[in-house]
């Protein structure tokens, strides 16, 4: 699925993956968290080969990335309080109670969602869900954050405050990011730099202006064309 | 991506190369189990909640089921014992079917069908939807949140609920003997507790552990395998049940052998 993939993630950047659905742009970030073992290669993150570290080492390392999921993965039978809570509460002893009300509230209210406290992820809309997905990501303070499809599914409207949101939690929380994408106006707003996956390889990398919209290669061409030309 | 099983070319045939693999995937799964109940966290608050689910919430169904059983069994002894003018023996032969077999044979039939289905149903939908990845990505372990915890919890609550089941089923044999030989309940009672022994209360818990167990076990290796998609889900809710159950006749049987060979020493 993914050959020859080789690419640097800089301190503080937005980095946008784009390709087609099925390229593997979610297999390379599962990878980095360690969800996937890599057949062949080294995948280095924080200076940490992945696929080499033990289950304690890689929880370590976990604490460090934020990754959030497509379908935003709130456990569904907890409230949004609780589910805020299952990393915290596991991970952060040093926290009294009333301290980690007080992040958990300030980090809803940061992604607009003070409301939802108490609400079940069934009684939550799909931009909502990620939303709250988010919040549960950054509990943790990560210094990496890896977001697979975070507007797949959700109206352009929605769209827009997701996009927002991933430029936000840059600015605010001084994170670095991969966004999984193949939604341009998501990467064209939120990405420092692209990086175009196509047959397993990265075709293009650079700035949205550098890599679209003038390119060579008809399939990076006819990405850019679909988006922008079309809709 | 690291090769897939279904990729490698079977060793004898596909079919059973998949049994084999199927069969070691599920050992090292109980493996595992063994390996991280004993290491913290032992996430107490969620084996008291599943225990809650698991134990009181099957409350209702079980006494009713059991209820139903302790009179449709007295009633349906009652001619065979009546033809030798032997119904005083009723309460005796109740107790012993009841206390060794029926109790724990329904109540882990019951709860394979509904506990079994639920955590098998619950796992299985928290892995098509990537909670299960979620948990791990946060540093937990969602082998011990999701897995130890209910296994523990139906590993305590299944012999619990077996008590139940005697206690409700014998009151409802005591109605329908009340009714029909005018038996008082003390009498009863003292009929009851002296045609069981030590060994059929024993057997009759240890049974209920590994029926327990079983049912724990089976229901979150489901879940924990279950494929992709809706289909997947369903499928892992449905064989959590029929695998649990036919495990419960298997290990019945396997127990009823050894109990009858310790009564023979």
């Amino acid at each position: 699925m993914l050959k020859d993939v080789d690419l640097d993630l800089y301190k503080g950047e937005n980095l946008v993956v784009l390709g087609k659905s099925g390229s593997g742009k979610s297999v390379l970030i599962k990878i980095m968290v360690g969800l996937l073992k890599q057949d062949k290669g080294i995948m280095k993150v924080l200076g940490k080969d992945v696929a080499n570290l033990g289950t304690k080492e890689l929880n370590e390392l976990r604490l460090k990335i934020g990754f959030s999921f497509q379908n935003s993965a709130l456990y569904d039978s907890m409230t949004v309080k609780e589910n805020m809570e299952f990393p915290l509460v596991r991970n952060v002893k040093n926290l009294t109670r009333k301290e980690k009300d007080k992040k958990i509230e300030a980090l809803l209210d940061s992604v607009g969602l003070p409301q939802s406290i108490n609400q079940m992820p069934s009684e939550l809309s799909g931009g909502q869900k990620k939303r709250i997905g988010v919040a549960r990501t950054l509990i943790l303070e990560p210094e990496i954050m890896l977001y697979d499809e975070p507007t797949a599914g959700l109206d352009p409207i929605t769209c827009m405050d997701i996009n927002n949101l991933i430029v936000q939690v840059r600015e605010e929380y001084n994170t670095s990011s991969i966004v999984i994408t193949h939604d341009l106006t998501c990467a064209k707003v939120t990405g420092d730099r692209m990086a175009v996956l196509l047959d397993g390889q990265f075709d293009a990398v650079g700035t949205f202006e550098e890599v679209f919209p003038n390119a060579e290669d008809e399939r990076i061409k006819s990405f850019y064309d679909y988006n922008f030309i079309n809709s | 991506m690291t090769e897939k099983a279904e990729d490698r070319k079977p060793l004898l045939s596909k079919k059973i190369d998949k049994f084999f693999t199927g069969l070691a995937d599920a050992w090292n799964f109980v493996r595992r189990f063994f390996k991280e109940v004993f290491v913290p966290p032992y996430e107490f608050r969620e084996v008291v909640q599943q225990c809650y689910r698991i134990g009181v919430e099957s409350l209702p169904l079980i006494a009713l089921t059991g209820f139903i059983v302790g009179i449709v069994f007295t009633n349906q002894s009652r001619p065979s014992l009546s033809e030798f003018g032997a119904t005083s023996w009723l309460p005796s032969l109740i107790s012993i079917a009841v206390v060794r077999a029926m109790g724990p044979l329904v109540t882990a039939l019951i709860a394979a069908g509904k506990v079994g289905s639920s955590i098998g149903a619950e796992i299985g939908s928290m892995k098509v939807t990537e909670q299960i990845d979620a948990m791990e990505v946060s540093a937990t372990n969602p082998f011990k949140f999701l897995v130890v915890t209910r296994v523990l919890a139906t590993t305590f609550m299944i012999p619990i609920l077996v008590m139940f089941t005697d206690f409700v089923a014998l009151m409802g044999s005591f109605l329908s003997v009340n009714a029909n030989e005018n038996v008082s309940l003390t009498t009863f009672f003292v009929q009851v507790f002296e045609a069981i022994s030590f060994l059929d209360i024993i057997s009759s818990v240890l049974k209920a552990l590994l029926f327990g167990f079983t049912i724990g076990i089976v229901g979150c290796y489901k879940g924990y395998n279950s494929s992709k998609g809706t289909e997947g889900v369903g499928r892992a809710a449905n064989a959590a049940v029929v695998m649990a159950m036919f495990l419960i006749f298997i290990e019945e049987l396997l127990v009823l052998q050894i109990v009858n060979a310790i009564r023979m020493m």
